[in-house]
């Protein structure tokens, strides 16, 4: 049987360190607000020893952060941690990809880019099979309709939530990872509606993401049909590490793994 | 020495990685005419079937495996879709022949249930059966699957681990040196590693 997954999700922006600018990890609050969070290799070993399931790694700031800056970064990550490893943030090429997928990456996530050109979708996931591509979608609630933004959250769309995530699935996206933004770093739990209608209407998987702030906002994102959960501020400054959740979440009678 | 073989497709760099964090000594070989200097070989892969076994050919790896893994009896562990190449037959996309060292072919996972979904990804509770490639491991241990298409093998006493997702599927093969596995060992944390271990550092003719 298939446990259900604990994803910690791993924001990458610059920051200036003198001369030098390092790209740091970071947390976010309604995809605008960023507090830095620190080295992301050190933090990813802390995940691994704390057995989370995944990681995932989104450069939000791609517009101003080239490939270039962060295959260093992956290539570290694959030297040291030996978990599945999703990257995301301005892929637009399958040259990309490719290069991704060389330096130790083992899923892509595809976002602004992918919906202003669906076909990128189904090329990719023609080459490199749907089992790697993964459609993030980001989303707010507007007059109680999901509708979908692109590029971090700052450009809006006139798709919905609903729509766009069964034209993901048709195209050929193996999993999808849906945020809402008004819930991003608010600790006030997941969309379970937006997140219910999602896992009703397509058949891969789903990762939800947005809100964690306690243990039981996992537990309620497991029984609204999500088959991972994804959280960035929860891991990053609760007292609550991965190993302490799983029990909560093993004791809902979910399955998922439990740290030896 | 063990070699990666690198016919341009497939998270080559973890494998190797992991290799190398076990305190072996490993080698990507991107000729076919390096292969017969190894003597244990890794068959990693990502992507569709078909372009898997147009790389092997375009790149002659494909004769020379089956001089050194066929003939030779040198082991090889496939990964994932390099595990899914070892079969007669596969049915991505469209139908082609594989390597043809294990019969069987590779089809889409079917379910009918809405809880089980496709891809199946994550990690799943893999029943193992007896086999040193699995040596120091409990009963069911936990590994990373990222697929969509399985393989169904003809003989039953090629399968040395099956996982359910609605339906048993195979997770692991062997028939004499050659292994395979569905899941990622190299991703795969501590058990992961230890699948890798077992392969370098066994004696297959033992």
């Amino acid at each position: 049987m298939l446990k259900k997954r604990l994803i910690p999700k791993l924001l990458l922006k610059p920051m200036q360190f003198g001369s030098i600018s390092k790209l740091v990890l970071v947390t976010t609050v309604g995809f605008e607000k960023t507090i830095n969070a620190g080295d992301p290799v050190s933090q990813a070993k802390i995940y691994e020893a704390q057995a989370a399931d995944e990681l995932i790694f989104l450069n939000i700031e791609s517009e101003n952060v080239s490939h270039e800056k962060v295959i260093p970064i992956l290539n570290k990550l694959s030297e040291e941690i030996f978990m599945p490893i999703t990257i995301g943030g301005g892929i637009n090429s399958i040259e990309i990809i490719r290069e991704y997928l060389r330096n130790g990456a083992d899923k892509i996530s595809l976002n602004t880019y992918a919906f202003k050109n669906p076909n990128f979708i189904k090329e990719s996931s023609s080459i490199y099979g749907a089992q790697c591509i993964v459609c993030s979608i980001d989303y707010k609630l507007e007059n109680g309709k999901a509708i979908v933004f692109i590029n971090n959250g700052k450009e809006k769309t006139n798709v919905h939530l609903i729509d766009w995530a069964i034209e993901c699935e048709k195209l050929g996206a193996g999993e999808l990872l849906i945020t809402n933004i008004n819930h991003d770093g608010c600790n006030n739990g997941l969309d379970l509606i937006e997140l219910k209608k999602v896992c009703c209407n397509v058949k891969i998987p789903v990762i939800a993401s947005g809100g964690c702030g306690l243990a039981k906002h996992f537990i309620e994102g497991f029984e609204a049909g999500a088959d991972a959960v994804s959280a960035g501020t929860y891991f990053c400054f609760k007292d609550q590490n991965p190993i302490q959740t799983r029990s909560h979440i093993a004791n809902a009678n979910i399955p998922i793994r439990l740290h030896k | 020495m063990l070699g990666i073989i690198d016919y341009g497709m497939g998270n080559l760099l973890s494998v190797k990685n992991a290799v190398e964090y076990l305190g072996h000594e490993v080698e990507i070989i991107t000729s076919a005419n390096e292969v017969e200097n190894y003597d244990k070989l890794i068959l990693p892969g990502v992507g569709a079937f078909p372009d898997c076994m147009n790389n092997l050919n375009k790149k002659g790896f494909v004769e020379i495996l089956q001089n050194q893994v066929v003939d030779n009896k040198k082991p090889i562990l496939g990964i994932c879709l390099g595990m899914q190449v070892m079969a007669t037959i596969g049915n991505e996309l469209i139908k082609t022949s594989g390597l043809n060292w294990i019969d069987g072919e590779v089809e889409l996972m079917q379910v009918t249930d809405k809880q089980y979904r496709i891809p199946h990804v994550g990690w799943a509770e893999t029943f193992i059966k007896n086999h040193f490639i699995f040596d120091g491991i409990k009963s069911i241990p936990e590994f990373y699957f990222v697929h969509s298409y399985h393989m169904k093998c003809l003989n039953e006493s090629n399968v040395i681990a099956t996982i359910n997702h609605q339906n048993n599927y195979t997770a692991a093969i062997c028939k004499n040196n050659i292994i395979g596995c569905q899941f990622h060992p190299e991703k795969s944390q501590e058990l992961g590693l230890l699948v890798l271990k077992n392969f370098i550092t066994k004696n297959f003719n033992a």
